[in-house]
């Protein structure tokens, strides 16, 4: 089936709750509620002719006004896939987690709550995957400023003619 | 042990550390191993000691900018990950290719998956103990190292392909010094296999070590040759083909648990060696076949794609990798995210690791072929 | 090491720092740190064809029993505090070399947030490699400049209570 049809399927069924669909993109995709996201999930991978057994991607993407998680769904037995998102305020944006249905999704949103922020609720051990686990701050946000120094190492890079001026002192003292 | 001989015997659990420096990673990984012995009740990974915020910096330096950071995406076999960021912008901008690019796309990742397998196969022996595997697949990697450099100039992190295209053509000769190469890997191949695939040490090493069902593959999103050790015939070069690969002629071969169980380490490691001889096929077939022309397509310098996202899928030796970008009509890209095979991998490791042993642990990271930029990127 | 003419063939004579320094330079052992591109590197230069092992360097994986640390990749920070302390971890002489561009000065990802720029903000370095990734050649340059370094030690001149670093 191609992506619009599926999403077709999916507004004959759950009406209001698939807010919109884009077809100009290179890649059409439907935007969900976040509320209602977790049936469509379920939905989607129990239903024999979708069966979408495989979330293949999922990325947090942070706009200016918003924040995005976008899930890439792909079904192995029937060779199609389709392409959810939901949108999020941006401070504190959370959305449940779809762990239950994938459990591929369990590493990619430990990754986008480290980056991005997103709080996944319902995820059985959401922690920073990438970042240490003291860093301030998510880096994948637009508005993330890099800090000057971590546990005593500084950030900064000085330019190599000072370093090389301060080892020429050291080869003239001794 | 349990206290069948000694009742008053007291036992323990240990915590034990692997990693982060550890010559049996394959990167910088590190584990957290509950271990009752040599058996372990857990292994839970930690992650991100090579994270180098590639995505962040595609989002400074612009699409033509950025092509060499997606060598470090995957140093290994850095062709695929070039080919997937060009892919990806040629998808966004409406970029062609021409036929002859197309063909030297291919004979350069078909080359790259030769030598990724080989260091693949070469590390697994070191793995298990064996020094002497891995350096009969250095010598081999070696001479396919000397092709490529004398095709774009670097022996690992290559920067070879373009948007539009590949960067330089064929020099002169080269087709034929890479066919001879070809006519010396199939015997080489053979010899390996019965110094150390077929070798009973190997066997009993690898067969039955964690197998994985293709239920549980499909749900933990295990791609590439991990999918395909488990029954589930799928390579997308095949099912969703891009580039010119529909005018090739090659098998995708899946396990078979000929040694012990489907999907387990045996079999794992077998994809490597079957698909190293089909990679020798299709590049028989490309080199021979090559059209002549243009290799890359006329592209402006400050690309701006219009706005829009997309995601491509390109069938590198790790697996499947999903590069999805965002555009917002600027030069600059608004997000790029790389989905590898490595990263899910790493996923289904601690719930495999439960009742395997040690030594069991470094056999399974190994199969599995994970490589840590990919995972932390 | 200068021979006398009058002496047999048998009998050298050399200063003894010269002997001691010739000894330790020929018998380096390097721990394995590969992190990232450079690893791959590394282990070609162990590997078949540009072999370091002929130079007496042998890769050993624990701290405690090598003189000598490549730093091959990049360091990130999360990285960094683990590499000080593998660094401290090593006994005394040892040395560290620098290989790539990444380690020098945190190479093409100086504008990444998570990157320690340069390995010597954690640990002093004997040796820098340049390359992004150097060439198993280069990597055996830099190990014969420090074979170079190793020579220039003095061990009997040295103030008696230092411990077992070179004057």
């Amino acid at each position: 089936m191609e992506p619009l049809q599926i999403y077709e399927r999916l507004k004959g069924r759950f009406g209001e709750r698939i807010l919109e669909t884009a077809e100009k993109k290179p890649d059409p995709f439907a935007v969900v509620d976040p509320a209602a996201l977790l049936e469509i999930c379920r939905y989607l991978r129990e239903e024999p002719e979708l069966a979408m057994d495989c979330l293949s991607n999922e990325t947090g993407v942070d706009y200016k006004d918003r924040v995005e998680v976008v899930y890439h769904l792909f079904s192995y037995s029937h060779r199609h896939g389709a392409v959810l998102k939901v949108r999020l305020p941006r401070e504190a944006p959370r959305v449940a987690t779809v762990e239950s249905i994938w459990k591929s999704a369990n590493w990619m949103e430990r990754e986008i709550f480290d980056l991005v922020g997103v709080n996944f609720e319902g995820h059985s051990d959401l922690r920073r995957i990438l970042m240490p686990e003291d860093w301030p701050g998510h880096p994948l946000r637009k508005d993330f400023v890099e800090p000057q120094e971590y546990h005593g190492i500084s950030t900064v890079r000085e330019s190599p003619i000072v370093r090389l001026d301060q080892l020429k002192d050291q080869h003239k003292k001794k | 042990m349990s206290d069948t001989a000694e009742p008053t015997l007291r036992t323990e659990e240990m915590t034990l550390n692997m990693g982060p420096q550890h010559p049996s990673t394959h990167g910088v990984l590190r584990f957290v191993i509950r271990a009752d012995g040599e058996v372990m009740r857990e292994a839970v990974p930690d992650v991100g000691y090579l994270h180098r915020s590639i995505e962040k910096i595609a989002e400074k330096v612009g699409y033509h900018g950025f092509m060499p950071y997606t060598d470090r995406v995957d140093y290994v076999c850095a062709m695929f990950t070039n080919q997937g960021w060009a892919m990806a912008c040629e998808k966004l901008a409406n970029i062609e290719v021409p036929r002859r690019g197309e063909y030297c796309r291919v004979i350069a990742t078909e080359f790259n998956r030769l030598a990724s397998h080989l260091l693949t196969v070469g590390l697994m022996g070191m793995d298990i103990g064996a020094m002497t595997p891995f350096l009969h697949a250095l010598r081999e990697r070696e001479m396919i190292n000397d092709l490529i450099e004398e095709l774009c100039g670097a022996r690992l992190t290559f920067n070879y392909m373009r948007i539009g295209g590949v960067a330089w053509d064929l020099p002169p000769g080269w087709r034929e010094k890479a066919l001879a190469y070809l006519d010396h890997l199939d015997p080489i191949l053979e010899e390996y296999n019965a110094l150390f695939s077929y070798n009973k040490i190997c066997i009993q090493r690898l067969a039955n070590v964690a197998p994985i069902s293709a239920a549980e593959a499909i749900d933990y999103n295990l791609v590439g040759p991990n999918l395909r050790a488990c029954g589930v015939k799928w390579d997308v070069r095949k099912e969703m083909p891009y580039s010119v690969y529909p005018e090739f002629d090659f098998d995708v071969p899946t396990g078979r648990g000929e040694w012990g169980t489907i999907g387990d380490s045996m079999d794992r490691y077998m994809m490597r060696i079957y698909e190293m001889s089909e990679s020798s096929k299709i590049l028989r077939q490309a080199l021979t076949r090559i059209p002549d022309g243009p290799v890359l397509a006329k592209v402006v310098r400050n690309l701006r794609p219009p706005a829009g996202e997309c995601q491509v899928r390109v069938e590198s030796a790790r697996g499947d990798q999903g590069w999805y970008v965002v555009s917002d009509g600027t030069g600059y890209p608004w997000r790029v995210h790389v989905r590898t095979g490595s990263f899910a991998a790493m996923g289904i490791i601690q719930k495999l690791s439960r009742g395997l042993m040690i030594a069991d642990l470094v056999v399974l990271i190994a199969s599995l072929d994970v490589i840590a930029p990919e995972i932390d990127r | 090491m200068p021979l006398l003419n009058s002496l047999p063939d048998y009998v050298l004579t050399t200063k003894t720092d010269e002997l001691i320094n010739w000894m330790r330079k020929s018998s380096i052992w390097y721990m394995l740190f590969g992190l990232a591109c450079c690893a791959i590197e590394l282990m070609h230069t162990g590997g078949p064809r540009a072999d370091i092992e002929r130079f007496g360097a042998t890769p050993r994986a624990s701290a405690r029993q090598s003189d000598l640390m490549i730093i091959a990749g990049t360091l990130t920070l999360k990285m960094a505090l683990r590499t000080r302390l593998l660094y401290d971890q090593m006994p005394d002489p040892k040395y560290v070399i620098s290989m790539g561009s990444c380690s020098n000065c945190g190479g093409l990802f100086q504008l990444a947030y998570s990157v320690c720029d340069g390995v010597d903000k954690v640990i002093p370095v004997d040796v820098y490699v340049p390359g992004c990734p150097p060439r198993p050649e280069a990597l055996t340059e830099g190990l014969l400049k420090l074979q170079e370094k190793i020579m220039t030690e003095r061990w009997l001149a040295r103030a008696p209570g230092t411990n077992g670093e070179a004057a």
